[in-house]
């Protein structure tokens, strides 16, 4: 459930870009004010419309809000990806640019590419026959597995030159807890994996993702959803009680925000995450974006197309943070729980909170919204009209 | 955001300028363009009804199905020439044209009462119903019908 802000033009001023102009000097919020003095027309429209005012059918805020919502929303700035700066424009930057670009797709590219298929083989020929074989030991086999798939993880993060700082204490396996992190691309999950062994809901992708994720993720413990069945969140929320109940099971993470945001932002929260009764661990990610737009675009790229993208450039850099356990207070509901949930991530990233569902980036707003301004619309109206 | 493909030259900048009567800044019509090719996804050079509602603040306002009429299928210089009567610096003729054609949804060139009904069921949805009819008759009293002369 989302609600736009009150004062939506003053808030959206404050947090625009110092090159963007202000949305406020061409959409200010008394845009429509009282005609001072009366224009004479022929058909009298200004006095209908001084009347209209007057009479309580003034609809120029609600036109200036969606004037304004065209012009500028918060919930695509979520999702802009900014295009890089071009610093190569000049006749001594160029040859640099182009002698970095040798060296990025040249030297660099080749050689994660060795990394990578490395990192592969050692894998599969260590996981083929864990899984197999091991077939009868289970603690046994998990154990190995759980090591195996940090280790590729750890390539694959090698593989992008991925330098990231882990700030606080590593996660614990204790039963009855979750993790909760803030997601920019699926890299999020294989930068957490390298570290410990998570079991993570993801959405069920389809070619070789899909593959990896019924394979390999399946071993680790991981959940699948898809975002266009409504039946199934039912499913899923009792897979999700089910595995935190198990003594055994790997800590499981879950990206509450539901969706990939751009790293500046972060969307609302869904709830799912915070009803299971269990502590919340918060960890907040954040991608330095001199080295690479970590952002993964599902609209404009393919995940393979991305991964190209990270391995050609310098270097992926991140901060991770692993932040207090948190619980859910005595009178404080699911909901709540998971906004402080957000603002505590949001702090630590260094991200602005926007009031939106991710998931509308898939489908339309649901008529509660619009429900919910045309009941305090009507509430108005009959305030005014109770006043005469 | 934008290809190469949507970049603006001077001289569409001045076009664009001179067609919203110069309401807006240059600066200010190409962060517009930058805006209109982010809605814009296929760069068709318009922006369909869809794309607008994909922006979930448009979809939710009460009034985006009468807006949209007005601004679906338009392309940039037009698309800029409308977000112009929200400009401070706009005429309150052009803002009163704009309120007019609001509730005008017939385009009949006339206001009438069903008119004046049919925004504010749009307005209040179903948390105003006899009331509407009551407040309306208050406003009755003080004019009937209301018709625009084509300038």
């Amino acid at each position: 459930m989302a609600n736009a802000p009150d004062n939506k033009l003053t808030s959206s001023s404050s947090e625009l870009d110092l090159d963007r102009p202000n949305l406020e000097d061409y959409l200010p919020s008394g845009s429509m004010q009282e005609p001072r003095g009366k224009l004479r027309l022929d058909c009298g429209l200004v006095d209908w419309w001084t009347v209209c005012r007057r009479d309580l059918l003034d609809i120029s805020p609600t036109l200036t809000e969606a004037a304004g919502a065209i012009v500028d929303d918060s919930f695509t700035r979520c999702f802009k990806s900014n295009p890089p700066e071009p610093w190569n424009w000049n006749v001594y930057l160029f040859p640099l640019w182009c002698l970095g670009v040798v060296i990025r797709y040249g030297i660099l590219f080749p050689t994660r590419v060795l990394v990578l298929t490395l990192g592969w083989i050692i894998f599969l020929s260590s996981f083929i026959p864990v899984h197999f074989l091991l077939k009868g030991n289970d603690k046994l086999r998990k154990k190995l597995e759980r090591c195996l798939v940090e280790l590729i993880c750890s390539f694959f993060v090698a593989s992008w030159t991925g330098v990231v700082k882990y700030h606080g204490p590593r996660p614990s396996r204790r039963p009855k807890q979750v993790f909760v992190a803030n997601h920019t691309s699926m890299i999020d999950f294989i930068i957490l994996e390298q570290m410990t062994a998570f079991a993570v809901i993801m959405q069920k992708h389809p070619g070789w993702v899909g593959l990896l994720q019924s394979t390999i993720l399946e071993s680790v413990g991981c959940i699948w959803f898809n975002r266009t069945e409504a039946k199934d969140r039912e499913i899923v929320a009792r897979k999700l009680r089910d595995h935190v109940q198990g003594a055994d099971n790997n800590p499981l993470l879950i990206f509450p925000e539901g969706t990939c945001v751009n790293n500046h932002y972060t969307v609302m929260f869904k709830k799912g995450a915070f009803e299971l009764g269990c502590t919340v661990c918060p960890i907040a990610i954040k991608y330095n974006k001199i080295f690479v737009d970590a952002f993964w675009n599902s609209k404009k790229q393919s995940f393979t197309m991305h991964l190209l993208q990270l391995m050609t450039s310098w270097a992926v850099v991140c901060d991770v943070w692993y932040l207090e356990p948190q619980t859910l207070k005595p009178g404080e509901t699911p909901i709540e729980f998971a906004e402080r949930v957000r603002d505590i991530i949001s702090l630590r990233a260094g991200l602005k909170k926007v009031p939106w569902d991710g998931y509308l980036k898939y489908s339309r707003p649901s008529p509660k919204h619009r429900e919910q301004k045309q009941q305090s619309f009507a509430d108005s109206v009959l305030r005014r009209l109770e006043e005469k | 955001m934008g290809s190469a493909s949507s970049m603006l030259t001077q001289y569409d900048i001045e076009e664009v300028q001179e067609h919203c009567n110069k309401l807006f800044s240059q600066q200010e019509i190409v962060s517009l363009y930058q805006r209109f090719c982010q809605l814009d996804r296929n760069a068709k050079g318009f922006i369909s009804a869809d794309e607008f509602l994909s922006v979930p603040e448009f979809a939710m306002n009460p009034l985006s199905q009468r807006l949209l009429k007005m601004v679906d299928g338009l392309n940039f210089k037009d698309f800029v020439a409308f977000l112009s009567t929200f400009s401070a610096k706009a005429s309150l003729q052009q803002k009163i044209e704009l309120i007019f054609k609001v509730y005008d949804s017939d385009c009949n060139g006339k206001v009438t009462f069903n008119d004046i009904i049919e925004v504010l069921k749009d307005l209040t949805g179903s948390f105003m119903s006899d009331k509407q009819r009551e407040v309306y008759h208050l406003s009755q009293s003080v004019m009937e019908q209301v018709y625009w002369a084509e300038t």
